[in-house]
């Protein structure tokens, strides 16, 4: 590791998973095996408050009762649940007064990964929370959010300094029971990031948390909680990297939004988990994860884009709960599969205000021996007058093994609503390629054009940044791939 | 300029180009002309670089430089363009931005810096006026939706973009309709010059009314039946390629 600085475009310059390392650090980690004990002792280590504890149990009890989903139109050995641990924090000091007090070697991780934490390099305008493994281990920016009454932090410190929040919002968008695996998650999760946008506050920065799985046989349980408050706006970014082990790491976060009147949240995700072996698809991660927002608030928005690389198993669904009147939700998303992957992935718009809107673009890429499914839900509630949906889910097939499907449900209770749905299936070619060969243009640069070409509608919803290196990421993914 | 010697190629290990000779000078325009499966196309995808065709012996010298060693977008950065019978459809790829593309890879061949987006945009326009083209080829995909004429009128742009040494048209008056063959023939016309050579590859000699060639070689059965000047082509026309294919 020595004094490498790599930027992220270093990371991406050879096609072989970089993140792969893993960094040797002292942690605490619970001993395998999951019963009521265990999640007393999660909630006991992190001194929570009663409602937590409560809340912790009501849900293990719910997914105690509670079956694996077999709908997803992806397949897997069945998961030992009892043969993973749920607890496991880098061993450090209890209270941190500044960055200079985080081990070194986890400082080191995040910079190699292209996220300098400390003071000095600090990424210019984005806050940073980093978690890695189950604990956040440093958050930056916080003064200068909080100088505009904007409060970023882990999820643990949020407990300890604004339980009231947390009590009040926790599970108001993600109910303990919603599925199997966000039960887990709400039984067992360690940390994760907290942000509290006040009323008519813009947020000065792009917030982002950075996750990071170090560990072998630890499983990732954490939990975001984005409350937007009336007429603010935050712009929100995810990223996540896993080292590369034989051996598949399950990851399973729940993530609630909830904006308040005319509040905007805007959320962005490049996923770049490990994917397993491309030959063979040993190992990867398994990223069950529960994404959804409520715009509760009357004119609300929220907006999820997400970029998904990564993870040797995807099933995720960003979902808006369109329940004022006038909201708007949106999903902007590329999944890219090759190798052996499998993505199950789309989102939910449940329309239940009056003139609610919502827009779905999805892209599928799919390469190599990899599945890439779309699955789309679009419900419109009977007092959902004038409600609008539109959506376009487009595939697109690089090679001849790999394969592309597409599952909307429309389901409308009111007749004076509008949807829309569009589907196109189109193949990156050879002889597409050929022709910009033939034009003086190198092939890496003739996929890179394709792809973002593909991709345009999602790109421009991204930051700046995160839209090149997102770009970057797909053309390298697909380099082998094409021909 | 090109010279190629005692070719033999095809696909799959079907010898299509059955020993083919052929000498291009700067400032020549040769017409390969021939009845259908008589090895034009394999003849253009050789020179081409695609991946699929392979030269089984012989071979092609461009500028002294052995040109089957060199694929496509080497080719195409040392001065070859070839004009698609069927150019692909990119969607999702600006047109303007395609071009901008090659022509910057050009640029970094020769050791220059890249060109900007909007002294980019005044060289498209200049040529596009000079081609007599509509603002709408800067605006659409890369030949998404084009019609057949669109296409090859989108082929004539970018050979004029790309100021290549040596053009190989393939078809290029194919589903062609009069007007449209008449401002693909205008353009090639205008971009040819005494440093540059053409090689047209045609099944019919109304291309020939328009753009006149020094040479015309008749292909038969992957070979060079009969070579002539302009007269050959008339010939042919009126009395078909039985004429010369049978004679052989």
């Amino acid at each position: 590791m020595s004094d490498e600085q790599n930027s992220v475009s270093d990371i991406l310059e050879d096609n072989t998973y970089k993140y792969g390392f893993t960094t040797d650090v002292e942690s605490e980690t619970f001993a395998k095996g999951l019963n009521e004990d265990v999640v007393r002792a999660i909630s006991k280590k992190k001194n929570e408050p009663q409602f937590m504890l409560d809340f912790r149990l009501k849900a293990f009890a719910k997914w105690k009762t509670m079956k694996v989903p077999e709908w997803p139109n992806v397949h897997y050995p069945p998961i030992d649940f009892q043969n993973i641990s749920y607890y496991s924090a880098p061993k450090q000091k209890k209270v941190l007064n500044s960055l200079d007090e985080v081990d070194p070697e986890v400082m080191r991780t995040f910079e190699k990964l292209g996220i300098p934490l400390d003071e000095q390099k600090k990424l210019a305008n984005v806050a940073v929370d980093a978690v890695f493994d189950s604990v956040s281990v440093a958050t930056t920016h916080k003064k200068k959010l909080m100088e505009v009454g904007i409060i970023f932090c882990s999820f643990s410190e949020a407990l300890q300094e604004y339980p009231e929040l947390i009590e009040e919002y926790i599970g108001s968008v993600v109910p303990v029971g919603d599925n199997y695996y966000a039960a887990l998650n709400s039984a067992v999760f360690t940390d994760g990031s907290f942000v509290y946008i006040p009323p008519d506050t813009i947020s000065p920065m792009e917030i982002s948390t950075y996750f990071r799985i170090n560990t072998e046989e630890t499983g990732q349980f954490e939990r975001t909680l984005i409350i937007c408050a009336e007429n603010s706006y935050v712009s929100y970014l995810e990223g996540c990297t896993a080292p590369q082990f034989d051996t598949n790491q399950l990851h399973a976060a729940v993530v609630e939004l909830v904006t308040l009147e005319n509040a905007e949240i805007k959320y962005s995700t490049v996923q770049n988990w490990y994917a397993g072996d491309k030959e063979t698809g040993k190992g990867g991660i398994y990223n069950f994860v529960t994404k959804r927002g409520k715009c509760q608030g009357d004119g609300s928005k929220i907006s999820w884009t997400q970029v998904e690389t990564g993870s040797a198993i995807t099933w995720k669904y960003p979902s808006c709960l369109l329940l004022g009147d006038n909201t708007t939700g949106e999903f902007y998303s590329v999944a890219l599969t090759n190798g052996h992957m499998q993505a199950d992935t789309g989102t939910k718009m449940i329309h239940v205000g009056k003139n609610t809107r919502s827009s779905i673009i999805s892209k599928g890429i799919s390469a190599d021996y990899s599945s890439n499914s779309y699955r789309g839900q679009v419900k419109v509630g009977k007092n959902a007058t004038n409600a609008r949906n539109y959506s376009q889910c487009d595939s697109m097939l690089v090679g001849d093994k790999s394969s592309a499907h597409t599952f909307p449900y429309i389901e409308t209770a009111n007749s004076s609503v509008q949807v829309e749905h569009e589907a196109a299936t189109s193949k990156i070619s050879e002889d597409q390629l050929f022709y910009f060969e033939s034009r003086g243009i190198s092939r890496e640069n003739a996929i890179e054009a394709v792809i973002s070409g593909f991709c345009k509608e999602v790109f421009k919803q991204l930051p700046m940044e995160f839209a090149v290196e997102a770009q970057k990421l797909l053309t390298l993914k697909l380099e082998d791939s094409v021909g | 300029m090109l010279e190629i010697k005692d070719l033999h190629a095809g696909f799959d290990g079907n010898e299509i180009i059955k020993g083919i000779s052929l000498s291009i000078k700067k400032g020549e325009i040769h017409a390969v002309m021939g009845p259908n499966g008589s090895g034009k196309s394999t003849m253009a995808k050789i020179l081409s670089g695609h991946p699929a065709y392979q030269a089984m012996s012989g071979e092609i010298l461009f500028d002294g430089k052995n040109l089957l060693e060199m694929d496509a977008e080497e080719r195409s950065l040392a001065g070859i363009f070839m004009g698609f019978q069927y150019p692909v459809e990119v969607p999702g790829v600006n047109n303007a931005e395609f071009l901008r593309m090659a022509h910057n890879a050009r640029r970094v061949k020769a050791g220059e810096e890249e060109i900007d987006p909007l002294d980019f945009d005044d060289l498209l326009s200049e040529k596009m006026k000079m081609l007599g083209m509509e603002k709408k080829y800067k605006e659409r995909n890369l030949n998404d939706g084009f019609s057949g004429g669109e296409k090859k009128k989108n082929e004539i742009l970018q050979m004029a973009i790309l100021e290549p040494k040596l053009s190989i048209l393939d078809e290029t008056d194919s589903g062609l309709d009069i007007d449209a063959l008449r401002v693909v023939s205008e353009g090639v016309n205008k971009l040819h010059n005494e440093n540059n050579a053409l090689i047209l590859i045609t099944h019919y000699q109304r291309l020939l009314d328009y753009i006149k060639p020094d040479f015309v070689h008749v292909l038969s059965n992957g070979k060079i039946v009969k070579s002539g000047d302009k007269s050959l082509a008339l010939e042919l026309e009126s009395q078909g390629y039985d004429w010369v294919t049978t004679a052989n």
